[in-house]
């Protein structure tokens, strides 16, 4: 199977019209020695949409985030990104000698990095810790400088990996807020993987689950946001979503 | 899971003009550990003034003694001058233009010059150097064994060897400093980078960085720790490396002021000239000090919180 990486530089803001998918992945693998952790999968999103993966432990959820990333070069298979991608790392990565706003615009192109890091850096309402050391931040805070490391890129696919999931619970609802209103502002498409299926009903148009190195169930949330987790039909998706990863009614696994 | 596998080894990405960071094959040869005591925050100045203080009594004490010892006549004057004489040398060496001497600040200038020359010299070699073995495969099997037989070389036993190849001028001794200070700032800055976080590695590859921003933002910086270290490392050798090289065949420096005194049986002139060594070492090593604390207060500040 042939590997096709194709990433076209252009940016095509057909907001509605979805000619072009973002992403359009076709028959995608990975194996690692013997151990196929993606097999044979196939992914689009479209312009604008907020994906949410999720997946048990070891069941490829990372590993095709990373393609997606174009940081991993073994994958076999089509995947085709369209326009620029961006990423928000589980640990939020942010290189520990450069200031906030530093982090914001490094390796930023085009006219006047620093007034857009300072315009994305207020869009996150870091503006007060722009000068900080990173070393300095809350954990919510530096997620926070993390996103808009990657939304000042002005990306058509944003990736998030696990973002949120070493911050706690209130922190975790705020951090939900943000993301859905900087989504709602800039119309990226989103692929948010988590373990956390609260999370991407709260967050997600659709909810993928990831078995086996393959997508096993979908599922469509069409509920207005901000949404409230007792709403009767996210009740259903929940616990379906949960029984799609082989956990029951009682909890058990 | 293994997407989240520590892998900064890329071995599996397509050669191409993608810059990776690759950890160390080679046993680190540099025994020093990165961290720095370069800062105990949370003092007040006042507390570390008292330390400094504190730390003022012993060398005097030393001093008081040696006069003492000196005067009474309990150690010859002829062997070991007592610290006044020594002063008053110092003094009438940098007043008076002797005529086997010169003046000391006339020597300290030669000497500075060389070494300055030399450690500038081999320090950008071993950190280019470095930053080649650090930053490739290819760069490491290149320079990495040459620079590791280097280093098991006695250095002052290359001085033989070097008046036959390059005379006795000043060139032999330039180059015994620039060899000496290289081979630290090497192996420091090589264990280094290798330690930069392969994370940053991804992250500057998600980031599109380019070779050159890869190397000024992430490599460089995030190996300045261990750099500083081989700095510090590789001034004690130049002036080590100084030392030596001076009393061969020369007609000006430092160095020359000590061999012309050893023949004079001067031993007041050679203790000023060893000091001002102790002082100009002292000296490089604050100014390192004082780099470290600028450069690594992203450091600091974390340590503060």
């Amino acid at each position: 199977m042939a590997s096709q990486l194709r990433r076209s530089l252009t940016v095509p803001m057909a907001t509605g019209t979805a000619l072009t998918n973002t992403v359009r992945v076709r028959g995608l693998s990975r194996s690692f020695g013997s151990d196929r952790v993606l097999n044979d999968l196939d992914l689009d999103i479209a312009p604008g949409e907020f994906v949410a993966l999720i997946g048990r432990s070891g069941s490829g959820k990372s590993t095709l985030l990373r393609a997606l990333a174009g940081l991993d070069h073994q994958v076999t298979g089509e995947l085709a990104v369209d326009g620029e991608v961006s990423i928000a790392f589980q640990e939020p990565r942010l290189v520990p000698w450069k200031r906030v706003t530093d982090n914001v615009r490094l390796g930023l192109r085009g006219p006047d990095p620093q007034a857009r890091a300072a315009a994305a850096l207020a869009e996150v309402g870091l503006t007060d810790r722009s000068r900080a050391w990173p070393l300095t931040l809350s954990g919510g805070e530096a997620q926070r400088a993390s996103l808009a490391r990657a939304l000042v890129r002005d990306p058509s696919l944003l990736l998030l990996d696990e973002p949120f999931s070493a911050l706690d619970a209130l922190t975790r609802i705020a951090m939900h807020r943000l993301v859905l209103s900087l989504w709602e502002r800039h119309r990226p498409a989103v692929l948010l993987v988590t373990h956390d299926v609260d999370e991407a009903l709260a967050l997600a148009d659709r909810v993928l689950v990831l078995t086996a190195g393959r997508i096993s169930h979908a599922c469509v949330v069409t509920a207005d946001r901000p949404r409230d987790r007792n709403q009767a039909h996210l009740h259903a998706s929940r616990t379906r979503l949960l029984a799609e990863l082989g956990v029951d009614r009682e909890g058990k696994i | 899971m293994p997407g989240n596998r520590p892998a900064l080894v890329e071995e599996d990405a397509p050669p191409g003009p993608a810059v990776r960071l690759v950890p160390a094959t080679v046993p680190s040869a540099t025994t020093t550990a990165p961290v720095t005591a370069a800062s105990r925050p949370g003092r007040g100045a006042t507390r570390r003034r008292g330390a400094t203080m504190l730390r003022l009594i012993s060398p005097v004490v030393v001093l008081v003694a040696w006069q003492l010892a000196s005067q009474s006549g309990l150690i010859s004057k002829q062997k070991l001058p007592p610290p006044t004489q020594v002063w008053s040398t110092a003094v009438s060496l940098v007043t008076q233009d002797s005529a086997a001497y010169g003046t000391l600040q006339g020597a300290l200038l030669v000497s500075l010059e060389r070494v300055a020359i030399g450690f500038a010299v081999g320090a950008s070699i071993g950190l280019l150097l470095a930053v080649v073995a650090g930053l490739s495969r290819f760069g490491e099997n290149a320079v990495d064994p040459l620079m590791q037989m280097l280093r098991t070389l006695p250095l002052f036993g290359l001085i033989p060897v070097f008046i036959v190849w390059f005379g006795i001028g000043v060139a032999p001794k330039i180059i015994l400093i620039a060899i000496g200070a290289a081979i630290p700032l090497y192996l420091n800055a090589f264990a280094g980078i290798r330690n930069v976080d392969p994370k940053l590695g991804e992250l500057s590859r998600v980031l599109h960085l380019n070779r050159r921003e890869l190397i000024a933002q992430i490599v460089l910086p995030g190996a300045m720790p261990q750099i500083l270290v081989g700095l510090r490392q590789s001034l004690g050798v130049a002036w080590l490396a100084l030392v030596v090289a001076e009393q061969i065949n020369t007609n000006a420096g430092l160095g020359f002021m000590i061999s012309q005194a050893t023949q004079f049986l001067r031993q007041d002139v050679i203790i000023v000239a060893l000091l001002v060594y102790c002082i100009l070492g002292l000296l490089t090593d604050w100014l390192v000090r004082i780099l470290e604390r600028r450069v690594l207060s992203w450091r600091r500040s974390f340590v503060a919180a």
